[in-house]
Formats: structure tokens, C-alpha cells, sequence
């Protein structure tokens, strides 16, 4: 993001939006060595790549990406993990951080469970497998979640983790923000209603300009943000 | 189509039609993007007296497991009139006819949509034809692929369409429904504008070699106007997020 900071450029699928000495990066194609969007977005060039950022679209796994799932079927020595994508993700109990005998998946994972995962591999024909067996994964007891769109989820952490911790700050709420487009947060009910309130007017208002600033408005807070020191922003 | 000799007078010495066109000029087009909220994607397109609503799912996985391909995305169109959708009421369901141009439509985008990037999944349009006068299909097909961009699908191109025929001996662009009843051909045509392939094509009626060519490229000529109210439905619709330019970064933690 270096030459057009701050003028953003809508594309439809089908425009040209190369120029001399950039390479086609993600949501575009190339075609007689011209780039053109595929996708409707915002375009945006980053080092010698032109991309297109999506306004839309279905959330595609990657791998190393965090996700907040729910737990949708169970075998009894897998969970299938729905993270809001085309594609489900299986889990495999030897990508838990509990010892599971065989057929016992119930005891530690029910359906309905929400979990903090992280994508572990996605292969060519996006068969989709996620872990918890990392620091900071574990099952989300209680609390609420929220879907926003997952090309909102920048703005919800906002500039290095500026807006979560406003929230966090202003609602004394415990939030996680998966790349899925799944926040989940808990705290006491008011204060998670009023979370709830400013999660979907981000999703609703991200292409605002001063955005933290009516957020901060929304919730009454008016203190300053502690920075974003602990790992709760994933 | 009534085909053939008619004694009804579609288009008047001056060269006017029935509507009060021009035998080149299309009827009012009006497109909308992002109509309805439950649909990945949206679009309403108001074509003359056609009106058209058309829905985009997806990708999203595909059931029941075994139509799922592992190299690409299946691209399912539902093509429905709606029982009130003409003067005589429509049986409802899945008809011989709705059958047929499901299937065109979707051969026709199957050309368009990236669809090697989502293996085993679907991506489901349905058109709705809410008012019918002729040309449903390209007031359908022009309604799918907004609603296809505004889903956020991968796409090589908006796919724009249009008809051109032949009445009173004349070659007409984009026939009403009278033309379409008693004229003597009917050629809708779907284009991908960035290539000039041409991806849907059918012909009612009988056309001579050169008045194919000709009729043919009225109706190319016509995607190109099309293909620009496709454009600008897109930009309207998102014009709001051009112009208070967001200062957000992308993070990725």
C-alpha cells in the first residue's frame, strides 16, 4: 500500500488494473500480459504486486490462519469443524490438547462448541484440517458469537490492534476475531450487547473514515487505549 | 414465435415500432445491485415491461456429495417465471422450457466464473422472472452476472446479453413481446465483452447467412451499452465505500 494511501479505486471483474512492472497478486488474472481484476474489490498494490482486496465473497481457508469454529459432527476419533467456509474441516483428535480415548470425542467437544482453531493444512483440492494443539487454542466456554463479513476482519482489529483494544477497553469484554469472519467475546451481558452493537456497525460503517473515533463516541469511552501487548487479538 | 407472414404491422414506414423505437435501439434498462440481504449476491433489473430478480449462494459446499467435482466448482442456474409472471397465469415448477434455459445460462457462465478456485464446491444463481414481455433469458443472464460480482465470485468478465430478429422483413434489436409472437426470428445472444467470445446463442426462426451476420451484430453492439449499465450498477452500489476511502491497514495477526 504505498502509492495510493489514501484514494481507493472500486474494480468490477473484467478491469484493467495493471501498470508497467506490476505482477497479478490475488483476486486478479493475466491475460495478452495485462493484469485485470477478477473479483469486485478495492484495488491495491503492495510492493510489485497489484491485488484486488474483496468486498465480498465466502471466507477460503488458508493455512496458519486463526478461525473460531464450531463444532458441526463428531466421529469417534474426529470432530468436523464448520468455519464458514464452502468447506468443512475435519479435526483429529490427535489435534486436541486433551487425550481422547477412541469413541470418547463427546466427553471433550460436543456439537455447538465453538473453538479457537487454527487452519493447519489446506491442500489442492482444499480438503481443509485444523488444530487446536497450539498455545492460545481452546474451546470458547460461554460468551456470544458474532459474524461480521471476513473482509471486515482488518478493520475489526483495526491498525495494529487500535480498534479491538478500544473495545476490549470500553466493554471490558474478552474478544477473539477469527480470520473467518467470527468474533466471539464475553463479559457481562450489557456490556456484551453494547460489544455487539459497535461489532456490527464496523461491519456495516469499515469504509468510514474516523471509524475508531465514532466507535469510541458509541461506547462512551473517552480514556486512553492500552496497547495491544497480550495475544488476545487473534 | 408465430413465425412467417404476418398481416400485423410491427414497424411503420418511418422505420418506428409498436413501442415507439427505433428498429436499432433497446428498450429502458434500469439495473440495481444488492437488493436482497440473505443472498451472498443480488441483482434487479427492470428491461421494458421485463422484471427480473436474480440471487447468488456461494460457493458453498456442495449436496448431495456425489455432484461434487474435485477439480472445480459446480455452477448451478435456476431459471423460474413466476405464476403471475405473464397474463396467462404459469404452471409453477421446473418446466421444459425453464429447463432448457437454466442449463444455456449456466453453460454460458461456467465460462466466466473461476471456478477451478473452489473445487467440490457450488455456486448456486437463481433468477426469478417476476414480469415477463420477451427476452427474459437475457434480462435474466445480464441480472445473474451482477449479482455474481456482487457475491464476490471470481470472474474473467461481467457477461452482458441481448436479442436481435427479424419482423416485417426487418432486422430489430431487442424484441418486444409482440415482435417476439409474431416476428419472424429471434437471436439472443451473450457475449464475454473482454474477449468477444460469444458464450450463449440460440436462434428462433429463420434467418438468411447475411441477415444472421447483421442481426448478430446489432446484438453485439448492444452488449457493449449493456455491459456499461452493468458497470456503473456495480459502481453505484459500492460508490460509498470509493469515496470515503477507509484508512484501514490490513492487518493480519
Amino acid at each position: 500500500m504505498n502509492e495510493e494511501k489514501k484514494q481507493r479505486v472500486v474494480v468490477i471483474p473484467g478491469d484493467e488494473i495493471g501498470a508497467s512492472g506490476l505482477k497479478s497478486g490475488s483476486g486478479t488474472y493475466r491475460r495478452d500480459g495485462k493484469v485485470f481484476a477478477a473479483q469486485l474489490g478495492i484495488r491495491n498494490v503492495r510492493g510489485d504486486f497489484v491485488n484486488v482486496i474483496p468486498l465480498g465473497g465466502r471466507y477460503i481457508p488458508r493455512s496458519g490462519d486463526s478461525v473460531i469454529g464450531v463444532v458441526v459432527e463428531m466421529g469417534p476419533s474426529n470432530w468436523l469443524v464448520d468455519i464458514n467456509s464452502p468447506y468443512p474441516a475435519p479435526m483429529h483428535v490427535s489435534e486436541v490438547p486433551w487425550k481422547v480415548e477412541f469413541g470418547d470425542t463427546a466427553r471433550y467437544l460436543t456439537i455447538g462448541d465453538a473453538i479457537l482453531a487454527k487452519v493447519l493444512a489446506v491442500d489442492e483440492i482444499k480438503h481443509v484440517q485444523v488444530t487446536m494443539k497450539e498455545h492460545g487454542l481452546r474451546k470458547l466456554a460461554g460468551g456470544q458469537l458474532v459474524e461480521i463479513s471476513h473482509s471486515k476482519v482488518p478493520r475489526m482489529i483495526g491498525k495494529g490492534g487500535s480498534m479491538i483494544a478500544l473495545l476490549k477497553d470500553a466493554t471490558k469484554c474478552r474478544i477473539f476475531v477469527g480470520q473467518n469472519g467470527r468474533v466471539w467475546l464475553d463479559g457481562e451481558q450489557d456490556n456484551m450487547m453494547k460489544a455487539t452493537q459497535a461489532i456490527k456497525r464496523i461491519d456495516e460503517a469499515s469504509q468510514h473514515f474516523g471509524l475508531t473515533e465514532e466507535i469510541k463516541k458509541m461506547l462512551n469511552f473517552s480514556g486512553a487505549v492500552t496497547p495491544q501487548g497480550d495475544k488476545d487479538g487473534e | 414465435m408465430g413465425g412467417g407472414s404476418t398481416d400485423i404491422k410491427l414497424i411503420d414506414e418511418k422505420g418506428i415500432r409498436l413501442d415507439g423505437r427505433r428498429v436499432d435501439q433497446l428498450r429502458p434498462i434500469k439495473i440495481e445491485a444488492g437488493v436482497l440481504k440473505n443472498a451472498d449476491g443480488s441483482a434487479y433489473v427492470e428491461w421494458g415491461k421485463n422484471k427480473v430478480l436474480a440471487a447468488v449462494y456461494g460457493p458453498r459446499e456442495a449436496h448431495p456429495r456425489h455432484i461434487q467435482d474435485p477439480t472445480r466448482a459446480v455452477v448451478d442456474v435456476i431459471y423460474n417465471m413466476c405464476s403471475f409472471s405473464v397474463e396467462e397465469r404459469v404452471r409453477p415448477g421446473p418446466g421444459r422450457r425453464s429447463v432448457e434455459i437454466s442449463k444455456v445460462i449456466a453453460d454460458a457462465f461456467r465460462n466466466v466464473i473461476f471456478t477451478e478456485q473452489f473445487p467440490r464446491a457450488k455456486i448456486d444463481v437463481y433468477i426469478e422472472i417476476l414480469q415477463a414481455n420477451a427476452g427474459t433469458r437475457c434480462a435474466g443472464v445480464v441480472a445473474a452476472s451482477v449479482a455474481l460480482a456482487d457475491a464476490g465470485v471470481p470472474m474473467m468478465d461481467l457477461v452482458p446479453a441481448c436479442a436481435a430478429g427479424k419482423a416485417n422483413n426487418q432486422l430489430i434489436l431487442d424484441l418486444g413481446k409482440e415482435e417476439d409472437n409474431v416476428g419472424q426470428a429471434d437471436l439472443p445472444t451473450a457475449i464475454v465483452p473482454k474477449t468477444g467470445e460469444i458464450v450463449l446463442l440460440q436462434m428462433d426462426g429463420h434467418l438468411t447467412q447475411d441477415e444472421f451476420d447483421r442481426a448478430l451484430q446489432m446484438s453485439m453492439n448492444a452488449c457493449m451499452q449493456i455491459y456499461e449499465l452493468q458497470k456503473d450498477a456495480l459502481r453505484r452500489r459500492y460508490a460509498t465505500s470509493a469515496n470515503d476511502a477507509p484508512d484501514t491497514e490490513e492487518v493480519r495477526q
